[in-house]
């Protein structure tokens, strides 16, 4: 099982599920209306670790974060 | 160095207190950029959330960069509700020379607002509503919505 969270303004409880890859992370959160709008916009890291590939592998434990647009200062 | 503040920063004990820990260390130039909340829109503050760990790492690299021109970067943020008139953010390079610190405190808090991962709320009405339009989507964000 890997866990995803959702950060900053993303309202959602964490999830865990079964994924292979991101691309299995992406199907399960096209299927969630609540999700529409973060998924073109959003970052994501493994591990903490900023990735840019769908085909980032995932393992068992593994831990998928959702960032959305930032603005610090 | 990194520093996290709840609500709004001390701006003179931190600048002061930067500018004396590095007193001894021969260098010729600090050039701290101080970020203070303004009143705009009837807004009566903003509000912070930071993800830590990618906060650090992220920072860790610039420190890494600026160590290779022979400068130091030090940076203070808040988290929570700072209120108008306070200051949320400050960074601050150390160099030996001054170019090499004007150049880098402007690259440094350029990529800080597009990159670094913190999140901005204004506080209006008693509410927190996220800065949407203010905010910029992360380098190589959307992957997600891509189509397979």
């Amino acid at each position: 099982m890997i866990t995803i969270e959702f950060l900053g303004p993303i309202q959602k409880a964490p999830l865990t599920l079964e994924a292979s890859s991101l691309r299995d992370v992406a199907e399960v959160l096209k299927q969630d209306s609540e999700m529409t709008q973060w998924l073109e916009n959003c970052a994501v890291a493994v591990n903490d670790t900023l990735v840019a590939s769908l085909d980032t592998p995932l393992k068992s434990g593994d831990k998928v974060s959702l960032l959305p647009p930032v603005c610090g200062g | 160095m990194l520093e996290l503040y709840e609500g709004g920063l001390n701006v003179p004990e931190i600048i002061t207190r930067w500018y004396a820990e590095e007193a001894q260390f021969n260098y010729g130039a600090y050039i701290p950029f101080i970020g203070t909340v303004r009143e705009e829109d009837g807004i009566d503050g903003l509000s912070f959330d930071v993800y830590e760990p990618i906060l650090n790492g992220w920072f860790d690299a610039w420190q890494s960069k600026a160590e290779a021109l022979g400068a130091k970067l030090k940076m203070a943020h808040s988290r929570g509700d700072v209120l108008v008139h306070q200051s949320s953010y400050i960074a601050a390079v150390f160099s030996p020379k001054r170019r090499v610190a004007l150049e880098t405190i402007e690259k440094f808090v350029e990529d800080f607002k597009v990159s670094a991962p913190i999140w901005k709320y204004d506080l209006r009405g008693g509410q927190r509503l996220y800065a949407a339009d203010r905010s910029t989507p992360i380098l190589g964000a959307g992957i997600l919505g891509e189509k397979q």
